[in-house]
């Protein structure tokens, strides 16, 4: 089952302040360029697992581990949000 | 941190809160609306979604996300919820809980796949069965705000019995000329229906869909497979990608 980036907004808010559905990411396996929303997330298993719509490369892994939530993001190569 | 000034302050904390149903409503055969009265409530936009989490007595947590059904406007925050035949969460939802029953949840969520009227249009919205969901909260708003926003929405569902807010489409469409409502059935089109009753292909988005050189505002919400296909057939007829905004779910395949 995979579901998308929306998906993943709620999750994302655990560790940002910020709505990061319309946040720009880009692939650092790919380059595609596009929103956080319209990435692919695969819920479930030890972590839920985001990622690019394109490659299909890992973009972000977020895993809760003894009441922490571990936010892994080695293949976003850039993050742009709207300046609050 | 600034403080909480509702769904729109991108700088606001998201927590969890409880709410109270006060209203349960059968819309299909397998769907119910729950009205939801929520104190802590900062407010939506159309098109946002709500992450519900229920806990077992063994501490067992089951969590998903729920769009808004409802218009910023209504007083109650409304959520229309599709029980799936494998379903943790929607089940319980649909069948079990009722008027009175407290919900934990968290919102709103999603700040890209919302339309407000203040966005102009014109307004394609393409809706897979419960993905008409969201896209309805986009019309309610359209409507409670008066906006004169060109608007189609193409509609997919398996039968006439199966789609949502029937009656009320059919009044917003009736008060309104710059409102077009075109739904599809794919299996179970109602004796004597003259309109489409297939799936969603290139010919039907060709009629259907806005001239790609008025450059509408695409929304398109449904399982992953309808958005995906949906999604290309629009990009492939000339629309730009940074238009088409996609809101997929569920489990692949199968759909309405």
């Amino acid at each position: 089952m995979s579901l998308d980036g929306n998906t993943a907004g709620g999750l994302l808010a655990e560790v940002f302040a910020i709505d990061m559905t319309a946040a720009i990411g880009v692939c650092d396996h790919c380059g595609t360029r596009g929103p956080l929303a319209a990435a692919i997330l695969y819920p479930g298993g030890p972590g839920d697992v985001l990622r690019c719509p394109a490659c299909g490369g890992v973009l972000m892994r977020a895993a809760r581990l003894d009441g922490r939530l571990v936010l892994e993001a080695q293949g976003v190569r850039m993050l742009e949000v709207r300046a609050g | 941190m600034s403080s909480a000034t509702g769904a729109t302050d991108v700088h606001r904390r998201l927590d969890w809160q409880v709410g109270t149903v006060t209203a349960k409503r059968r819309e299909t055969p397998a769907a119910c609306t729950l009205a939801l009265d929520l104190p802590h409530w900062g407010g939506h936009l159309a098109g946002q979604h709500v992450d519900i989490r229920l806990t077992a007595e063994d501490g067992y947590q089951a969590q998903r996300s729920y769009s808004i059904a409802s218009a910023p406007e209504q007083g109650a925050l409304e959520l229309t919820i599709e029980r799936l035949a494998d379903g943790e969460v929607s089940p319980y939802l649909v069948d079990d809980v009722r008027e009175g029953d407290q919900l934990e949840l968290r919102g709103p969520i999603g700040g890209w796949f919302t339309w407000q009227a203040s966005d102009g249009g014109p307004l394609l919205l393409c809706a897979g069965g419960s993905g008409l969901v969201p896209l309805m909260a986009m019309l309610r708003h359209r409507a409670a705000a008066g906006a004169g926003t060109p608007t189609r929405l193409l509609v997919s569902a398996r039968g006439a019995e199966d789609l949502l807010y029937a009656g009320e489409l059919e009044e917003l469409m009736d008060r309104d000329d710059r409102l077009a409502i075109h739904p599809t059935f794919t299996r179970h089109p109602p004796p004597g229906w003259m309109g489409y009753a297939r799936r969603v292909d290139r010919a039907m988005l060709g009629e259907v869909a806005f001239d790609p050189a008025l450059r509408p505002r695409c929304y398109v919400c449904g399982p992953t497979a309808f958005a995906e296909a949906v999604a290309e057939l629009l990009v492939a007829l000339g629309h730009d990608p940074a238009l088409v905004k996609t809101e997929r779910f569920g489990a692949s395949g199968g759909g309405p």
